[in-house]
């Protein structure tokens, strides 16, 4: 049964040659600013302003990593900040979907499907359609130049997906033990926290990581309008505002961009192959 | 008939957060916009009821310019995304030495956040000593150095392909899952039928891709369409506004000029312009999803 499937994927070598090329063509487009810019934050700057243009560091060193602590001010603030602004807006995000997800996936309601539909319809805004009327609810909640004007408006963009993918999970779990704990007399809410929490955790782990990814990358717009101050800053908007600046010391800016991706690149060399089947049904229907 | 009833309510008191919530932060605003658009609001502190003034204001000539350069630059960012993503996916798809290592490589663009990938576009473009004009003079291509960002057709271009850049890991791996899900059998029965290998590809899996293709691309479409950050990191909208897309017009007037009324009008065009293309896609969707069954 499995040998024509594995007959006709067999290639001719220069098939494979083909296939290789392709893909390094791919990846090179894909990778390439990455490439660059780790190199950039290795150069000295002397080497980055020098005609004509070198690709690779001569007496390449770290020593951008260690001054861009100091010279892009307010570096370790920023990155604190990023992580709070994701995690706090991960928290809410998941008290909400958590039950919301097990209200779709398992029961039965007049306009269950035009909620959830109207749930997805919110993917087709992005923040900054809605920015003035967000603006003016962020002020008369007093709130702007706060993280609160981050994280509130932040989270709801991030609940559609998060739904969508812990519905899809939630489905997958057999219904025969929530009804075996219906029959020895447990109620719904000690269901739902006795036997469907428990089930559902690796969904909900799955579903915390990829909200989390989302908010750290998220941060731009409402940070950019609803905050101004400096020690509340998100890291893309602190480096925004120092790339923004006339002389951009782009080795160190560099070296700041890597050690903010860093947690987006450990994540994904560790948790690839549930990012992709996670951040993928996302999108598939 | 007492249980179900019980289990109605209960499902309801699960969603009740999650429904106020969104309704306060996006379905409240969503009703602001549109009764803004129809007032003077700004900084001051009366607001007028002005009618239709904001959308008369809106068909002007320099408008309608913004209009359709977001239409292109949608169309090109959209459709090169399409092709080089699904080109990839074909790629990642063979069964070859290291396709596992080669599926993660392609996730970075996505999942880095975004502002950090664009600075380091940024710092490519640079126009005296960035990456893509330095090897462009040094292969011969130009004489001089290239400032890609100072220009208004390479500027265009530019933000073009950065957004492609961005977009492109999540079509990547969206056709992947949607080559994998293709069933093997015509394939088979095309192979041993003895049709080869470009054959097969063109007459079985490309149309069976299709659907696939058209559903990433409205997926595409609404967010390139409403794609920010790019263009505000690279170029504000510049220069001379070569790249002011609608999003950015409306950034510009509300945000910048705080002019919320005029700023409302333009968020309420660009709100019509995507339930259009959400309406025909599904349109599009059901119509296929009929045929597949026939």
């Amino acid at each position: 049964m499995r040998q024509p499937s594995s007959m006709i994927n067999r290639y001719r070598w220069y098939e494979i040659a083909g296939i290789y090329t392709g893909i390094a063509i791919f990846l090179t487009f894909v990778l390439a600013p990455f490439v660059e810019g780790f190199l950039v934050s290795l150069k000295p700057l002397s080497q980055l302003f020098s005609s004509p243009y070198r690709f690779w560091p001569e007496n390449g060193s770290f020593e951008a990593y260690r001054t861009m602590w100091v010279s892009v001010p307010g570096f370790a603030r920023y990155i604190f900040n990023s992580f709070f602004i994701s995690g706090v807006a991960t928290l809410v995000v998941l008290l909400l979907v958590v039950p919301a997800a097990y209200a779709f996936a398992r029961f039965d309601f007049r306009g269950r499907g035009p909620l959830l539909g109207a749930f997805l319809a919110v993917n087709m805004f992005s923040g900054a359609v809605l920015l003035i009327p967000l603006f003016r609810l962020m002020r008369s909640f007093g709130v702007l130049n706060t993280y609160l004007a981050m994280i509130v408006p932040g989270a709801a963009f991030l609940i559609p997906t998060a739904i969508w993918l812990l519905r899809t999970y939630m489905m997958r779990i057999p219904r025969e033990l929530e009804e075996a704990a219906y029959v020895d007399g447990a109620g719904y809410f000690y269901t739902f926290r006795r036997v469907v929490l428990p089930l559902a955790a690796p969904g909900i782990a799955v579903v915390a990581i990829t909200t989390f990814i989302g908010a750290y990358a998220q941060q731009f717009i409402f940070a950019l309008t609803f905050n101004s101050k400096t020690e509340y800053m998100p890291l893309p908007i602190g480096l925004f505002a120092y790339f923004g600046r006339q002389e951009v010391v782009w080795n160190e800016l560099m070296a700041a961009s890597f050690v903010g991706i860093a947690p987006a690149l450990i994540v994904i060399f560790f948790l690839q192959r549930y990012l992709v089947s996670g951040l993928t049904a996302g999108a598939v229907k | 008939m007492q249980a179900r009833r019980s289990a109605i309510i209960f499902a309801w008191l699960l969603l009740a957060p999650a429904v106020f919530y969104v309704a306060t932060i996006v379905a409240y605003p969503l009703v602001d916009t549109v009764i803004l658009s129809f007032t003077d609001a700004s900084l001051k502190r009366v607001t007028n009821w002005v009618g239709w003034v904001n959308y008369d204001k809106i068909f002007n000539a320099t408008f309608a310019e913004v209009i359709l350069r977001t239409f292109v630059w949608t169309f090109f960012s959209v459709t090169i995304k399409m092709v080089i993503g699904t080109f990839g996916a074909t790629m990642l798809n063979t069964a070859v030495p290291g396709r596992a290592i080669f599926r993660v490589l392609t996730m970075p663009p996505w999942i880095v956040p975004m502002a950090i990938g664009i600075f380091m576009w940024g710092w490519m473009y640079n126009g005296q000593f960035g990456m893509i004009s330095g090897l462009l003079q040094r292969f011969g291509f130009v004489d001089g150095p290239v400032a890609f960002l100072a220009h208004g057709s390479t500027a265009f271009w530019a933000t073009i392909f950065t957004d492609v850049w961005i977009g492109v890991p999540m079509v990547t791996l969206y056709m992947l899952a949607a080559i994998q899900a293709i069933p093997q059998d015509l394939d088979e029965a095309a192979w041993t039928d003895g049709a080869g290998r470009f054959y097969r590809f063109r007459r079985i899996t490309l149309p069976l891709l299709l659907p696939a293709m058209i559903t990433m691309s409205m997926i595409s479409l609404i967010s390139t369409f409403n794609s920010f950050d790019i263009i505000w990191i690279l170029t504000q909208g510049g220069p001379t506004g070569e790249t002011t897309t609608m999003i950015i017009d409306t950034y510009r007037t509300a945000i910048g000029s705080k002019k919320y009324g005029e700023g409302a009008a333009r968020a309420v065009l660009i709100c019509i312009f995507l339930s259009i293309f959400c309406i025909a896609y599904f349109r599009v969707t059901s119509r296929l999803a009929v045929g597949e069954k026939r």
